[in-house]
């Protein structure tokens, strides 16, 4: 427990420093109420002609949707932290080499606080608001108890998940000194295997089959599809088992490349 | 407007500087549409068709649409990063040079990136014109050509309202992103498939009706009677600059220097 304690540290700290950006989080809102507004109006007017049945009913869809746009900071990957784009191009990771912890943990609790106070300060207001929507663009509530439960251990570790994804991009850095390339390709490719574009329900089975074998949907599809039921609760125990793996392995790898990577940086001076 | 070409070029060399990043930045530009579309094509893979409306005529509306957005976010970056111009108090040295503010801010920044998400819209343009039966005259290819023009104007008037705001707020708004990133994603697919306040707010206040709903109608001859009329509605988007430069005007005049 006492090696914990500087993370936790550092991610109470930024949790605090994301809470200052109020105004910034109630635009956020309202912007967010616009999108998923337009996405169900799309998947709506699709539906409406839709012939044999759907993988997935317009409920759910609905409520998938709304999910996506309140927990927005737990799934997007090109949510960022400038400051550590800055310690990599500028040669201040010096700094980050002296301290007295692990460099992995440290990065990884800072980049986890942002996004979850990101996430604390803007999912409520809209969850909240998209309760109380008539019912054609309701968000509803899970089925039972339980399944709630399972649906809040999910999105906590698909976050961890994602966040271990993320690590990837900041290491990718130390190769190709830019931050903006990196995290478009990253960002482009993970979203679309997340189903941020398509829900994945909604893809060709031939489709499915590859994004199934990647970590990608375990962040946002996976847990969303768990609380509107349309996974259900057995399958969704099993898929909580695929994430915790895959923690572990993206982990692992993770802290490799980065030792790599460090071997490698010369920090030039100045 | 030679000034503002002298930008373009300084601009340009110094994105070259930085190469691997330049192609990356292109290629992931290239890949943002591209992953929207590959979206659009598998929906209707599933569906079929959307209210009537076809993949290629939609695939139309997409291209149009990213095209228009790919040209003004190359030209009016400036006004996309102004916000940053006034917290730091840079503004103040556009005022002081003889030259309007407008070139100046235009010509501030330039994103050749973008020439990616511009080639895959061509290449979705080039796809959905090839399958889709139109009867080609000289007005109908005027008529494309003044959608997408009219779509830039709009998109880089919202880019001058949301940079005007700035002058009051002096940080940018995350607000203005509904308007452009998403009147772009709204604007994909025809208007009619929407609601009525959402079809009507997007024709009458911000015009993008004008360019991606009635002149449609015309291209591919759904138009009915008056279908000729629907061709000059792209014209209505390129009015819709002139009061977004006003309030720019109005912006600038109020502006009181942060003093940084």
């Amino acid at each position: 427990m006492r090696t914990m304690k500087p993370y936790i540290a550092v991610l109470r700290l930024r949790l605090l420093n994301g809470m200052q950006y109020r105004a910034a989080a109630l635009a956020g809102v309202a912007t967010q109420f616009f999108w998923g507004f337009i996405y169900i109006m799309i998947f709506q007017a699709f539906y409406a002609q839709a012939s044999s049945n759907q993988p997935i009913s317009l409920e759910e869809l609905v409520t998938y949707l709304w999910l996506q746009q309140s927990f927005l900071a737990f799934i997007m990957l090109w949510f960022r932290d400038n400051e550590l784009f800055d310690l990599i191009t500028t040669g201040n990771i010096a700094y980050e080499l002296c301290r007295p912890i692990g460099i992995y943990e440290y990065w990884f609790s800072k980049l986890l606080a942002q996004r979850l106070a990101s996430a604390l300060l803007r999912c409520f207001p809209i969850l909240l608001l998209a309760f109380l929507l008539p019912p054609a663009y309701r968000l509803m509530l899970p089925p039972d108890v339980k399944t709630f439960l399972l649906f809040c251990l999910s999105l906590l570790l698909g976050l961890l998940v994602l966040v271990a994804i993320s690590m990837f991009i900041y290491i990718s850095v130390f190769i190709t000194l830019s931050p903006m390339g990196s995290l478009l390709v990253f960002g482009v490719v993970g979203e679309f295997f997340a189903g941020m574009v398509v829900p994945i329900p909604l893809m060709p089975e031939w489709l499915q089959q590859i994004v199934y074998l990647l970590p990608f949907r375990l962040t946002a599809d996976f847990p969303f599809r768990v609380y509107s039921g349309n996974i259900p609760n057995g399958e969704a125990v099993e898929g909580i088992f695929i994430q915790l793996a895959w923690l572990f392995v993206l982990a692992f790898l993770g802290k490799i490349a980065l030792q790599k990577a460090m071997k490698k940086i010369i920090v030039q001076g100045g | 407007m030679k000034l503002y070409f002298q930008y373009l070029l300084v601009l340009f060399k110094s994105q070259m500087q930085y190469r691997t990043s330049f192609w990356l930045l292109s290629l992931g530009q290239f890949l943002v549409p591209f992953s929207a579309f590959a979206g659009l094509y598998f929906l209707f893979e599933r569906f079929g068709q959307i209210k009537g409306w076809d993949f290629y005529e939609v695939a139309l509306c997409f291209a149009i649409i990213h095209m228009a957005f790919a040209l003004s976010e190359c030209f009016a970056r400036g006004f996309d990063n102004f916000s940053s111009l006034v917290a730091s108090g840079d503004f103040d040295r556009l005022l002081v040079r003889p030259r309007t503010t407008f070139v100046q801010v235009l010509g501030s920044k330039f994103e050749f990136t973008r020439v990616g998400r511009l080639l895959q819209s061509v290449i979705v343009l080039a796809w959905a014109l090839s399958n889709l039966a139109i009867d080609w005259s000289l007005i109908k290819v005027l008529t494309l050509l003044l959608m997408i023009i009219s779509g830039v104007f709009i998109f880089t008037g919202i880019f001058i309202l949301a940079a005007t705001l700035s002058f009051w707020t002096i940080q940018g708004l995350e607000i203005a992103n509904i308007f452009t990133d998403g009147g772009r994603e709204m604007a994909q697919y025809p208007l009619n498939i929407y609601q009525k306040w959402v079809t009507r707010f997007f024709t009458f206040v911000i015009p993008f009706g004008s360019v991606n709903y009635l002149p449609l109608l015309y291209l591919l001859g759904k138009g009915g009677e008056a279908g000729w009329l629907y061709m000059l509605t792209p014209l209505a988007g390129i009015i819709f600059i002139l009061p977004c430069i006003f309030v720019w005007i109005v912006g600038v005049r109020h502006y009181r220097s942060t003093g940084s």
